[in-house]
């Protein structure tokens, strides 16, 4: 469904921030694209929808050549490709409502979006995906009364709003807690199974990514190293795609365990306790 | 600072290099020379016999204000709302003709360099030129009258709202326009949706506050011809009636602490 070859992108200021990338995502797959900071993946989903033009290679969605594309082809085409972003990217001083209608604003003209006059239908869809996402009672407090969880999805909702084929999604979980973030994970998740939609997940917690998406791609300095599925990606790979560094999770033993064996099995215990907590 | 070490070996930090640092003092003894030159200039040029006497006639010039003559008032009504009404529409028309000023000034929302540069042109030149000197060219080309003043104090204000707003547009939150522009929104609708919301809290601020500024320099248009209770002022002025322009100065006291006083609600409401 899209396709990206041989995109590169260079700066103006001579860094090379992505060389030829090959990409294919098939419909409804949610891919993951991890790799350090800096590694050209907030760069490449923004080449996809144009914030970011790309200086080489085609990228065609649905056969839609979008490199090309200017002006009103390129509003279109814009609108099949909903975007979340790292903080949430809402407006502040709007109201939730009208954060979710600006999804809309692809498919009505200047005037109706200015009268705030959406078309019945948009208005319908608007309040069903706040329900969806779980929002029917913040409709009319304004963007910045939220929490960051509630922002995410308020931001969900707009993505969804434009009807889109593909969702581009930038850090979704940087800024939220590990409970909130593997919520809005989930929903992502459960909404492209809903609408059979794919999407490109940017992401910098490796576990999430293993757990929620069907493929993972590893970004190395503007490369693709690793492209395969989430089980695939063993210690080995991530020194590929990260550099060296030690991968397992367990524990690192204390220091002085030798000397005071009782306390340090009591803090031993400790993470095991609350991990199993936690489950 | 490069790293050097003292005699026990540990390493020393300072602020500023020993050149820096004398350069900083030379610096100061250049700003103060210069001070005390100006200072001695102004001195040389003043002619001190009629200072001398300044106290004296201070004093007399309060004895002539005073008492106020208050049944004077009831003439400065009309020219006080005419003043007021200056400054107000004034305001108005200086903020509508700023507004897309400031759009087409601002660097991320500028349509071409080009035209950013026309409306730099615009900003600077009504900001250069001072409202009494645009009353005194409106008053030759339109005549003596309120449409001077009111159009004097438009176009000084264009100036000031559009430098202010338009540092203010280029102050707002980039992401928000990202997202705008990702839904396919038409560049008016991204400025409509991403930007002017963040810029209305500026925007109410900055128009408030020259309103609040126009109300002063509407006061002393007058004394150009354009209207307002300046021509009071100036009549009053010239025929020596002092306890006239002692009532005149209460009122526009008065009215510059009411719109100062309106200037900071509207503002504290809106933000």
């Amino acid at each position: 469904m899209l396709t990206l070859s041989g995109v590169g992108k260079r700066y103006p200021t001579g860094d090379r921030a992505l060389t030829d990338i090959e990409l294919t995502l098939p419909k409804g797959q949610v891919m993951a694209l991890i790799g350090p900071s800096g590694a050209g993946k907030s760069t490449l989903i923004r080449c996809v929808n144009r914030l970011v033009e790309p200086t080489q290679g085609s990228i065609r969605l649905e056969g839609t050549e979008l490199t090309k594309l200017s002006g009103q082809k390129l509003r279109q085409a814009r609108r099949s490709m909903g975007m979340i972003f790292q903080e949430y990217a809402l407006v502040d001083r709007l109201t939730v409502m009208e954060n979710v209608l600006s999804g809309q604003l692809g498919y009505v003209g200047f005037w109706r979006s200015f009268l705030r006059r959406y078309p019945q239908e948009a208005v319908v869809e608007a309040f069903r995906l706040l329900e969806r996402v779980g929002l029917p009672h913040a409709i009319d407090k304004r963007a910045d009364a939220l929490s960051g969880g509630q922002r995410q999805r308020v931001g969900i909702a707009r993505a969804l709003l434009q009807s889109p084929k593909l969702l581009l999604v930038d850090e979704p979980t940087a800024s939220l807690d590990p409970k909130t973030s593997r919520q809005i994970m989930r929903l992502i998740r459960e909404l492209c199974a809903e609408r059979d939609l794919a999407a490109i997940i940017n992401i910098h917690d490796v576990a999430l990514a293993q757990q929620f998406a069907d493929r993972i791609v590893g970004l190395r300095a503007g490369q693709i190293v690793f492209d395969g599925l989430p089980s695939e990606l063993t210690s080995e790979m991530l020194t590929t795609i990260y550099g060296e560094e030690d991968w397992d999770t367990t524990p690192e033993p204390l220091d002085d365990e030798a000397d005071d064996s009782e306390a340090s099995s009591y803090q031993r215990g400790l993470p095991t306790m609350a991990a199993g907590s936690a489950r | 600072m490069p790293v050097s070490t003292n005699s026990q070996g540990l390493p020393v930090w300072r602020r500023r290099t020993t050149r820096a640092q004398w350069l900083q003092y030379l610096a100061w003894l250049a700003g103060v020379s210069l001070f005390l030159l100006c200072w001695k200039m102004i001195s040389d040029n003043t002619m001190w016999v009629f200072v001398e006497d300044a106290g004296r006639q201070g004093a007399d010039l309060i004895s002539r204000m005073t008492p106020p003559e208050w049944g004077y008032a009831n003439v400065l009504w009309k020219p006080m709302w005419d003043t007021i009404n200056i400054a107000t529409l004034g305001t108005a028309i200086g903020i509508i003709m700023a507004f897309p000023v400031a759009f087409m000034a601002a660097r991320n929302t500028t349509p071409h360099p080009l035209v950013r540069s026309a409306a730099l042109m615009i900003i600077v030149s009504s900001r250069s030129i001072n409202s009494l000197i645009w009353a005194m060219l409106l008053v030759t080309i339109l005549g003596p009258g309120v449409l001077a003043g009111i159009i004097a104090i438009a176009l000084r204000s264009i100036g000031f709202v559009g430098k202010l707003l338009y540092e203010a547009i280029e102050e707002i939150h980039p992401t928000p326009v990202e997202a705008i522009s990702a839904t396919g929104a038409s560049r008016l609708q991204v400025m409509n949706y991403g930007v002017l919301p963040q810029i209305m809290p500026a925007f109410a601020g900055i128009s408030v506050y020259r309103w609040d500024i126009n109300i002063r320099e509407s006061t002393v248009l007058g004394l150009v011809g354009a209207g307002g209770i300046g021509l009071q002022l100036n009549a009053s002025i010239n025929s020596l009636a002092w306890d006239q322009v002692s009532v005149i100065f209460i009122m526009i006291f008065a009215t510059v602490l009411v719109s100062e006083w309106v200037s900071a609600r509207v503002r504290h409401a809106i933000i």
